[in-house]
């Protein structure tokens, strides 16, 4: 390769935010007419890199060169003005303005201080053109428009302002096969005339087939650059995921425990055929048996969290069916769910499972209360024996009933959020992440009471972005690419290689 | 926590008790109470009695805010309530007999219970934004009461009628006494059901409810129909107080009265933990105000400037940003030795 000057160079940029590195000393350049993906789970700092660059966050050291030139970019226009252009996964365009307002908004051709309507209706139809978008009528309404007419009006906007770097973020997650290589077919075409492209996505299949050259993040630090032709996807996620279990794997294997008993006489207790929601999930074919621990692999945004959702009913599946004990069942909220005896952990749990401003108590007991209603008021007395006892089992500290849920530590909270489950006594325990970001005491806690309860008789969907944590709990394991259920595994002698291999489609 | 507990009303109580201070000092007879004819009289007995719909009105208010909606539609049910109950009054055979009066008050009650029901079923059913929806019947609800009293102010004379807002009931006005009940019958209400904790966990985090388990639709129906009945018993207190119902302005700006009650009182406008007791001692400090102005002697001319800057003192000694703020001013006094302050 010559020596060409990248179109942007990032070099040893640090961002922090208060507790957390976000990006630690990250190298990345970008090179005209080149498609660039950048990798990465949620939460390795994709994101954050591209806020860097286009001005939204202000880098605490490093620095950023534009074409050779020394950027320093403090606000999103900045970095727009430098010919950075950023097309996101919700499209930023207004819905109520026209195709062409939107286009050229802003940047209007005038005629003596007015806007010169014909000038924008011409030059709108031409930058259309360009995308193979003839059939776009330049004077409709944004909103009467696909999402991805929407995304590529998009990037007729970037195209309009001659922009040399193009970055899409996520741009295909709620795109169909078909528009999907239409998008591919505008951006192939962008990246010919010079534009270079740094594109984001969840979906390793497309990745592979749009990027040339990509580079892979990991807890906010570099892991490296790779042209895409010489990166396996085996190895492309055994780099992202890192080998960060082996702490884990140091801890005590949980004790053996007698495998369920599945397979044609013995109902299981839920079953699900078929089950999708439309832009989300497709395909899920999935039983849970009594006393069984059945483990969700996948990478993190494969869409794990989303088939828990459709369990529970946080979401409503549109598609398919769902059998609890044999007869079918709609499961409309997660009320529905919990009178079925399901219970759910979301893996956000500030957002969607503390009440912070409460007490542990009230948490504690609050799914149990909602489940009987405003009027019956579980008795003082009753409430302070089940939280005395499951601040005890689950040894939640501070072991005071009173203090405020958001004072406890990441690890305690869960097991607040955990009890509050167990105390309705669920038939199947939905857990998502329930080990993330919490110390590796009450990791090893949480994982034995996982065992335990399945020996009990608990049915329990186990989803992890720790394969080895998957692998060490559950029976079975369903793995989940791509918005869809791809393969189940039995889990008897199964390695983490074997379970890798299936996420990245068997293709080495 | 004992003293952040401590804290939550401490400032509206130490507000109210400088104001009556300062009246004590201009008017020497002012907190002092007098028994007359079996009627027990004074300056704070007036502020309570004066203060009574605003407190109800309060009480509803303070839960409506708690689920993160606000009611903005209180002062048209007032007008509602008295022109419906006047209204029937006047056109009854007997507009003096006790059976009249009796049926007048059930009949703003229910009418408070149906307009609580469609404010209820516009936020929680079809998903309206709380001051949107209120704001409809705040609108068309002066309209409405318009309609019933058919553009007049309607007198009536019935005595037990007009006992609730000017009457006497073991040495105290009833209106303290009614208001007094409803306060207890909130309290019980909430604390002894599980109804305050949900109000407040719905108001803290909705998402984490629903995925609990919470039927929020529920809850946010009661605090809405519970605020619409209080204002209509406000409502009743209001025109029996002057025999009469005038659609137009009986109970006028309460709403605003009744928000800002709330709001000293130390319930976040963003919902979640809200406190009873703090409304009432917030609709205290808002009538106690009131009556200083004419003790000060404060002209007319400036009432209202006075009334905003009470009022956004109270306000401010409880955001934690200006209580920080006084604290780090307090604690540095030498700048560049000051500590970091955790926010």
């Amino acid at each position: 390769m010559n020596e060409i000057v990248p179109v942007v160079e990032m070099t040893d940029i640090a961002i922090g935010f208060p507790g957390v590195k976000a990006l630690d000393g990250v190298n990345f350049r970008l090179f005209q007419g080149e498609v660039h993906a950048l990798m990465g789970e949620n939460g390795a700092g994709k994101s954050t890199l591209i806020k860097a660059l286009t001005g939204v966050y202000t880098i605490d050291s490093g620095t950023i060169t534009v074409l050779g030139e020394h950027k320093q970019f403090s606000t999103p226009a900045a970095s727009q003005a430098a010919g950075i252009s950023t097309v996101y996964q919700e499209v930023n365009l207004c819905p109520n303005l026209t195709v062409e307002e939107n286009v050229l908004l802003g940047r209007e051709p005038r005629r003596r201080g007015s806007i010169d309507w014909k000038g924008v209706r011409s030059r709108t139809r031409e930058v259309l053109a360009e995308l193979h978008l003839n059939h776009v009528d330049p004077g409709s309404l944004l909103s009467s428009h696909s999402i991805a007419v929407q995304q590529l009006i998009a990037i007729a906007r970037s195209v309009e302002i001659n922009a040399k770097v193009l970055i899409l973020d996520e741009p295909t997650s709620s795109l169909d096969a078909d528009e999907v290589n239409q998008l591919f077919r505008v951006i192939r075409d962008l990246r010919d005339r010079g534009v270079a492209i740094l594109f984001v996505s969840h979906f390793l299949e497309q990745v592979y087939e749009i990027s040339d050259r990509m580079t892979v993040l990991r807890n906010g630090k570099l892991v490296g650059e790779y042209l895409t032709r010489d990166l396996s996807r085996m190895g492309l996620i055994s780099k992202m995921i890192g080998k960060e279990m082996e702490a884990l794997a140091e801890l005590d294997q949980a004790p053996a425990r007698t495998r369920a008993r599945t397979g044609s006489e013995v109902t299981p207790f839920v079953e699900a055929r078929g089950l999708g929601r439309k832009g989300s999930v497709s395909n899920v074919d999935l039983s849970i048996y009594p006393g069984e621990v059945v483990g969700l692999a996948g990478l993190l945004g494969a869409g794990r969290t989303e088939i828990a959702r459709l369990f529970f009913g946080a979401d409503k599946a549109d598609e398919g069916s769902i059998r609890v004990k044999g007869v079918s069942q709609r499961i409309r909220s997660p009320r529905t769910a919990i009178d079925k005896r399901i219970g759910f952990c979301s893996e956000d749990r500030k957002e969607e499972g503390l009440i912070g401003d409460l007490s542990v108590r009230d948490n504690l007991m609050l799914a149990m209360q909602a489940s009987k209603g405003w009027a019956r008021r579980i008795p003082r007395r009753v409430q302070d024996e089940l939280v005395a006892e499951y601040i005890a089992t689950l040894d939640i500290r501070p072991a005071n009933p009173d203090a405020l849920i958001r004072n406890l530590s990441g690890g305690n909270q869960q097991k607040v959020l955990l009890a509050r489950w167990l105390i309705t006594s669920p038939e199947l325990l939905i857990l998502d992440e329930p080990t993330r970001g919490i110390d590796i005491g009450a990791k090893t806690q949480i994982q034995k009471l996982v065992n335990k309860l399945a020996t009990e008789g608990m049915s329990i969907l186990f989803i992890s972005s720790e394969l080895e944590e998957v692998l060490r709990l559950s029976d079975r394991v369903a793995v989940i690419k791509d918005r869809e259920m791809v393969a189940e595994i039995k889990n008897d002698d199964v390695s983490v290689e074997d379970v890798m291999t299936v996420i990245a489609g068997g293709t080495q | 926590m004992k003293s952040l507990m401590k804290n939550r009303l401490a400032w509206p109580v130490i507000a109210l008790a400088a104001l009556l201070l300062l009246n004590q000092i201009f008017r020497p007879d002012f907190l002092s109470l007098r028994m007359q004819d079996g009627h027990l009289y004074g300056s704070i007995i007036d502020i309570m009695r004066n203060g009574a719909p605003t407190i109800l009105i309060a009480l509803g208010m303070t839960l409506v805010i708690a689920t993160r909606g606000i009611d903005l539609s209180v002062g048209a049910v007032v007008a509602i309530a008295g022109a419906a109950s006047c209204a029937y009054i006047a056109a009854s055979p007997e507009p003096a007999s006790p059976v009249t009066a009796a049926m007048a008050v059930l009949i703003a009650v229910l009418a408070g219970l149906l307009l609580g029901v469609w404010n209820g079923f516009l936020v929680s059913t079809v998903g309206v934004q709380p001051i949107i929806a209120t704001l409809v019947l705040m609108t068309a609800g002066r309209g409405i009461a318009q309609l019933i009293t058919g553009g007049q102010i309607v007198s009536v004379s019935n005595d037990h009628y007009k006992s609730i807002g000017a009457g006497y009931l073991f040495t105290l006005p009833v209106s303290i006494l009614i208001t007094a009940a409803v306060f207890v019958l909130a309290a019980v209400l909430t604390r002894r059901t599980a109804l305050g904790i949900l109000i407040e966990a719905v108001g803290i985090n909705p998402v984490a409810s629903r995925l609990a388990g919470l039927r929020s639709r529920n809850i946010i129906w009661i605090v809405y129909v519970f605020s619409a009945v209080c204002a209509a018993i406000a409502g009743l207190m209001i025109s029996s107080n002057v025999t009469a119902a005038d659609a137009n302005n009986a109970g006028l700006y309460i709403e605003m009265d009744a928000i800002l009650a709330v709001v000293i009182g130390g319930t976040s406008l963003a919902g979640g933990r809200y406190t009873l007791a703090g409304t009432v001692i917030g609709a205290f400090i808002i009538q106690t105000l009131t009556t200083t102005v004419y003790t000060l002697g404060i002209p007319p001319e400036v009432t209202l400037v006075f009334k905003a800057l009470v009022v956004i003192t109270v306000c401010l000694l409880q955001a934690p940003k200006a209580r920080n703020l006084l604290r780090s001013l307090k604690a540095a006094p030498k700048p560049g030795t000051k500590e970091k302050v955790a926010i």
